[in-house]
């Protein structure tokens, strides 16, 4: 089929404004988008610049903006978004060139929720004991893959970037929810604050855009509720 | 401006090998370590594998150290040195632990213990019937091994300079002095020396047009080494996994045959019955890959494609959704089938280079076929030759060598750069590198990198991968030939600096070009057949000639190859049936 896509392009050392860019060229309705963007790379325009890695959807490198919704370019195909498509990147985080945005301040939000298992005890000589439904009490938020979907697509974000975002919560979700976690008290200290928890809307935008299907809005739910008791 | 950095320690790579390497280092206050990576930790391919990490932890049925020891023995056709794998084997079960006390949510059994399931060529009783070695955290292990790690690392306040592509190292009279790379963002070169310099680059499926590697697996931690005149080890030897998605390479989990998927043919027949009447569909890969083969060229395959099937409608739907929620979503997305009702058509796919750079058990570098070491160079992971898998890897072995001897290797590491002073560097790897570069950057015309990246991994695809003889060898041989000498005069349309990938990617592509001479260089050259080595003029294995590892040095567009002995403790090699 024939396909346009149209990209936002910022090429800082070209000129100083984003434009936007039409690409024509023919592609199979079953291609994904990311197949689309490196036949351009490729075969069309070497100057385009994107992140991706593993094409299949677990590295979490190329999500972007297609036809306005955050999505994984590798996880989108173009049967599902049509033959005239627009591609812009990730909203909130400054854009370093084309596609690709400065994912520093993420990987920050990230930090301040101790993304790491804090345990008291002296750690036992085999595995420590967790029974099947301690396991599947958190299993939906250890799928996350840091693709900053969820949290580029808040509007709470979007207005306020100190706010700690989706993605942030849902890793905390992981640990807070582990049985065999310590750190709670910790976490939900951090969480349960004017930059927090608190700050979201419940506007679902978040668990649409998951590519992993995680209950992002569930899970910050949960973390409200914990953050409100002071415990899980 | 060159920037210039110093370090004990540099990581190259933040894989499961590089950052388990990294938390041992940064235990050391003394030891200055840093982490490079062209890729944001969490986007390495450690994160796509699935199936699981093997150790004899015997929570499902008896198990041992010693049995898991001779089946990668076996697996690797007696290649493997039996020292190190006796390591890897030994310590697995504390691995595995350490790895559950760092957070990892394995998958737990009714009791509460790490789940465990089959895998290929895992055995009880040296061969008897399959085990369940395979712990897992449903298909999401690697995800949940490379999670951890960078979730440990941020605990320990582990350094990264993350999207530093490395292009060079600095290697001057005999030792390794650190590293020059090209910092993406800003397109900057900057020279990091440090005293011990660990690879941890990953794999080089990218070789190969059919793969379940990422794009960015191109093996530069191979080139590397090669342009600076250590040799690389067992380079034939190269996995293809049997089980990919038609066409495309993505991985299907062997843990879907580990859980009772089967492979069938045209006329639903479990094919692998005749190929491996014990183990059956959970032989060991390079024996399934080439049943898988054989079928299609009898013209057996699905629809008179070049694939098969894998039937897994018979698992119900609790086990697929519950033990292998990624396959299904893979299968649903990209092929609009549910594995649930549907079996999935798969070919193999170029999945795991055994081979790489040579080391001692310690991570240590070796230069030569005495096994002399350079001072102040580490490889771990994929890319490093310890050698445990020999000429075929066995499933859950690859997770597991990551984390044995990223730790070995972190630990030697912290060790020698207690002692070792930092050793002065001089400008000339810089110089070149930003010579090469700006030469790339600014040539006005010339062939697409794109085209011949294309055309090597097709001719890799036709006439190095699964089935090989002399003919087909030194076709690619000759044609190799041509593609180095294209590549040469590849031009970019990218001309600027700012997170130039244009540029990054050209220069992985020379580098594989002389990755796929080597490569295919060994294999010419080894005139039997070998775990995944399979030579259909010389269909062998002849133990008196070859039981012995590949060491090919490049010089240039020159690969002199020598050999070095296998290390053999209890197992004599034997007949391999499955
Ligand atoms: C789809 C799939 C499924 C698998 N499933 C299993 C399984 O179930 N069990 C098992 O045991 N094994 C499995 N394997 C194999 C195993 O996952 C890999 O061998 C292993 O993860 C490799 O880890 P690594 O740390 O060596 O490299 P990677 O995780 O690949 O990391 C490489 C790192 O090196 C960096 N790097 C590379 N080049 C440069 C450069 N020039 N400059 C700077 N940084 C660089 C990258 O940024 C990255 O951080 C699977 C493999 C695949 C592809
Ligand atoms: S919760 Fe989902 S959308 Fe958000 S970062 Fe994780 S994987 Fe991406």
């Amino acid at each position: 089929m024939d396909v346009t896509f149209t990209i936002r392009r910022y090429q800082p050392e070209v000129r100083d404004d984003p434009y936007y860019e039409d690409f024509e060229f023919e592609a199979e309705p079953t291609d994904r988008v990311l197949d689309c963007l490196n036949h351009i790379k490729w075969q069309i325009d070497g100057t385009l610049a994107m992140r991706r890695s593993c094409q299949t959807g677990i590295c979490g490198s190329d999500a972007m903006r297609i036809n306005g919704q955050n999505r994984l370019a590798c996880k989108t195909l173009l049967q599902d978004v049509g033959s005239e498509v627009t591609i812009e990147p990730l909203m909130g985080y400054a854009v370093i060139k084309d596609l690709v945005v400065d994912m520093d301040p993420f990987f920050d939000q990230f930090r301040r929720v101790k993304p790491f298992m804090m345990n008291e005890g002296s750690d036992p000589e085999r595995e420590r004991v967790q029974s099947q439904e301690e396991r599947e009490r958190f299993d939906d938020t250890t799928k996350c893959i840091l693709c900053a979907a969820c949290t580029t697509s808040c509007p709470v974000f979007w207005s306020d970037e100190d706010y700690v975002g989706p993605a942030a919560i849902v890793q905390a979700h992981r640990f807070i929810f582990d049985s065999r976690d310590d750190g709670t008290a910790e976490r939900l200290r951090i969480l349960d604050d004017a930059e927090g928890v608190w700050k979201c809307r419940t506007v679902f935008n978040c668990t649409k855009a998951c590519p992993r299907d995680i209950e992002v809005t569930k899970a910050i739910a949960e973390v409200k509720q914990a953050a409100m008791w002071g415990r899980v | 401006m060159a920037q210039t950095h110093t370090y004990d320690a540099l990581v190259i790579g933040a894989g499961g090998a590089g950052l388990m390497a990294a938390t041992y280092l940064q235990d050391h206050p003394d030891v200055k370590t840093a982490v490079l990576s062209k890729l944001y930790p969490t986007r390495s391919h450690t994160g796509a594998a699935q199936g699981g990490i093997g150790a004899a932890l015997g929570n499902m049925g008896e198990d041992n150290p010693d049995w898991h020891s001779f089946d990668t023995v076996k697996g690797s056709d007696y290649l493997g040195d039996q020292d190190a794998i006796e390591i890897m084997c030994g310590d697995a079960p504390e691995v595995v632990y350490e790895l559950e006390h760092m957070g990892l949510p394995f998958s737990r059994t009714e009791d509460g213990r790490i789940a465990q399931r089959r895998f290929g060529g895992h055995t009880k009783n040296y061969g008897e019937e399959p085990v369940r070695r395979s712990c897992y955290a449903a298909d999401r292990t690697g995800h949940m091994i490379l999670q951890t790690l960078y979730q440990q690392s941020i605990r320990k306040g582990v350094e990264f300079h993350d999207e530093f592509h490395v292009l060079d190292l600095i290697v001057e009279d005999g030792s390794c002095r650190g590293v020059v790379a090209l910092e993406l963002e800003t397109g900057e070169l900057h020279q990091f020396r440090s005293k011990a310099t660990l690879l941890a680059t990953g794999g080089h499926g990218q070789v190969w047009s059919t793969t379940s590697n990422a794009v960015t697996l191109t093996g530069d931690g191979l080139t590397l080494a090669a342009r600076n005149g250590i040799p690389l080890q067992d380079l034939e030897f190269y996995q293809f996994h049997p089980t990919g998605i038609y066409d495309m390479g993505i991985l299907i989990t062997e843990g879907v045959r580990g859980e009772g998927g089967i492979l069938r043919n045209n006329e639903g027949e479990r094919f692998m019955e005749q190929y491996a009447p014990n183990l059956k569909d959970l032989a060991s890969r390079d024996v399934v890959s080439r049943a898988i083969y054989k079928e299609i060229r009898a013209g057996r395959g699905i629809d008179g494609k070049h694939h098969v099937h894998l039937d897994a409608t018979h698992l119900g739907q609790d086990v697929i959704e519950n033990k292998l929620p990624e396959i299904a979503d893979f299968c649903r997305t990209y092929l609009g089938l549910d594995p649930v009702t549907t079996p999935m058509p798969v070919e193999p796919t170029a999945h795991y280079g055994m081979g790489g750079i040579p080391t001692d058990v310690d991570g240590r570098v070796e230069v030569d076929e005495q096994g002399n070491t350079m001072r102040g160079l580490y490889a771990a992971g994929e890319c490093a030759c310890v050698s445990v898998h020999g000429a075929n890897r066995l499933g859950t072995n690859a997770l597991l060598e990551l984390v044995v001897f990223g730790r070995r290797a972190g630990n030697a590491m912290a060790e020698y750069c207690a002692e070792a002073e930092l050793e002065p560097a001089g400008e000339a790897p810089m110089e070149q590198a930003r010579e090469a570069v700006e030469t790339l950057r600014t040539r006005d015309s010339g062939e697409r990198p794109a085209d011949i990246r294309r055309e090597m991994q097709e001719l890799m695809m036709e006439n190095v991968s699964v089935f090989r003889t002399q003919e087909l060898l030194q076709e690619a041989k000759e044609k190799l030939v041509d593609l180095r000498e294209r590549a040469k005069s590849i031009a970019i349309d990218d001309r600027r600096k700012t997170f130039n990938t244009d540029l990054t990617e050209a220069w992985e592509t020379v580098g594989m070009v002389e990755l796929a001479q080597v490569i295919t260089e060994c294999a010419l050259n080894r005139t039997e057949s070998r775990g995944a080595h399979s030579r259909e003029d010389y269909p062998d294995r002849n133990d008196d000639e070859w039981l012995k590892h590949t060491l090919a040095f490049r010089d240039d567009g020159e690969v002199e190859l020598r050999y070095r002995p296998v290390t053999i403790t209890k197992f004599e090699p034997k007949e391999r049936t499955y």
